[in-house]
């Protein structure tokens, strides 16, 4: 989920398009998380991936299938929707509040791996750590994403990143996936196309 | 975003079905060990009841502290009321105390109507006179979406006092835009002529209780307002129970799937025999923890983003 303001983030009106990852480099992407996640947490024991909404979502469940494929062990999966934990409630219309599922073993005691598609602001990173205080008390918090854009206002790092790409605050990174919007891909729009 | 909740028709289809999918997700909350959310913080909520109310009032000061709001209790009992102050008056103490809700119940139909035309805040009437009772009617459509899986298509039975019934009237109106069929039962003396065309085209009417039955998926009870009558509607409240009390040789016949429920308090021996009250088939109880997630749905749709 794109956190920062419409503003930052919608494409101007011709704008330049660079397609940052395609369909297989996504994939490829993915799976070299799923291998770090499980290197790093030493097989993944005790972890709960919760995706953030909406593409976060999908991209715990694939993180989740791909760690099962490559080590055959069951990780739960769930959504954690921020909405209500947002610092800009205010300052928008009303949003709709979407799903959140937590495994039924909980996340008491558990390492919790939260994914999302695009790391930018960190409010995103924020408002999830104050919906997960309300969930329950996990033993440790990570963050996985697909993609850091840079351009942090809090003091939040991603432990698992898929690519960096460096930005401009005029450009916005857009990802889509299949689950959500039919193509798995990552789009630079605005600036320049050096 | 609607502003001010005053009436079952202030929602069309898409804004009630949102507000049903809200509450879907605040219920969830209600099984955490932390039953708290912070989207209103910061907000202030004030219940302003004229009327006396169990629980409406604490399912909106339920739902507007779940949403971290702060709330602000006032009955007219104890209070400038009682020294003759006036409804505007009262409410432009509350605009000057910076209310950005206002949850009102008043025994006069259409006071919501006129207090929202005072404040700037958004007004949600909590149950006006015997006009209109827009939460009970979302929470009413939320349980039996949340039993039947479904509101299109449904058949529903609203039995017994729908002349003073604000109950019925928002069921009315909002089942009717979900796409339910609502059937108005009752004695001829409280069904006042035309309701049904006044309120929603489609909607039916019997003076016959057993012969519509068999066909409902919903059978609504509505409690005989005593307090509300001051003519003799029905002969005696024996005769009433006899022809419109549901009892348990009436529930069996039924469909198998069919659902009871009463928006409460009931006359249980009145227009509920304790039997069908406590069955399985009864949403009684279920109804007002809905209640608290459907509230908190709606004070968090008006209240929750910028939409002055």
């Amino acid at each position: 989920m794109a956190y920062p303001p419409a503003a930052r983030s919608s494409p101007p009106r011709q704008p330049s398009v660079k397609v940052i990852l395609a369909s297989a480099d996504v994939q490829r992407v993915v799976d070299r998380i799923a291998h770090q996640i499980l290197e790093k947490t030493q097989g993944a024991a005790d972890t709960v991936l919760l995706g953030i909404p909406t593409r976060g979502a999908p991209l715990a469940r694939r993180l989740a299938s791909r760690i099962s494929t490559f080590e055959d062990v069951a990780v739960p999966v769930g959504v954690l929707d921020i909405t209500l934990y947002r610092d800009d409630l205010r300052r928008h219309a009303t949003r709709a509040v979407g799903p959140t599922q937590v495994p039924s073993g909980g996340i008491d005691g558990k390492r919790v791996i939260l994914v999302d598609d695009v790391l930018f602001s960190g409010r995103t990173v924020r408002a999830a750590l104050d919906a997960l205080n309300d969930v329950g008390r996990p033993a440790s918090v990570q963050l996985a994403v697909l993609v850091d854009r840079g351009h942090r206002e809090l003091p939040i790092r991603a432990d698992y990143v898929g690519k960096n790409i460096p930005t401009s605050l005029a450009e916005s990174v857009k990802v889509t996936l299949v689950e959500t919007d039919g193509t798995d891909e990552v789009k630079l729009y605005g600036g320049t196309t050096s | 975003m609607i502003r001010h909740l005053l009436s079952g028709a202030d929602l069309d289809a898409d804004t009630a079905t949102e507000i049903l999918d809200t509450a879907a997700e605040m219920a969830t909350v209600a099984g955490r060990e932390i039953k708290k959310l912070p989207a209103l913080r910061g907000r202030t909520v004030v219940n302003l009841f004229y009327e006396d109310s169990t629980r409406t009032r604490i399912s909106f000061e339920a739902a507007a502290k779940r949403l971290s709001a702060d709330v602000i209790n006032f009955s007219a009992k104890g209070s400038s009321v009682t020294k003759g102050e006036s409804l505007k008056d009262t409410a432009l103490t509350l605009q000057a105390m910076g209310a950005d809700a206002v949850v009102v119940r008043h025994p006069a139909s259409g006071a919501p109507h006129r207090l929202a035309n005072w404040v700037d805040g958004s007004v949600v009437n909590a149950g006006d006179g015997t006009h209109e009772h827009p939460t009970q009617a979302l929470l009413d459509a939320y349980t039996m979406r949340a039993r039947l899986g479904r509101l299109a298509g449904l058949s529903v039975a609203v039995v017994g006092d729908v002349l003073h019934s604000r109950v019925a009237r928002s069921n009315v109106l909002l089942l009717s835009t979900l796409g339910a069929k609502v059937t108005l039962v009752g004695p001829p003396t409280l069904i006042p002529v035309d309701i049904a065309a006044a309120l929603a085209p489609g909607t039916d009417v019997s003076y016959d209780l057993d012969s519509v039955l068999p066909n409902v998926d919903v059978v609504m009870m509505l409690r005989v307002q005593r307090e509300r009558m001051n003519d003799s509607y029905f002969p005696s409240a024996r005769e009433y129970a006899r022809r419109y009390g549901l009892d348990g040789p009436r529930m069996r016949r039924l469909p198998e799937h069919a659902i009871v429920m009463h928006p409460g308090p009931m006359n249980r021996g009145m227009e509920i025999t304790p039997e069908v009250a406590d069955s399985p088939r009864s949403t009684i109880v279920e109804q007002v923890t809905n209640g608290v997630s459907v509230r908190m749905a709606v004070l968090y749709l008006l209240l929750g983003g910028n939409n002055r």
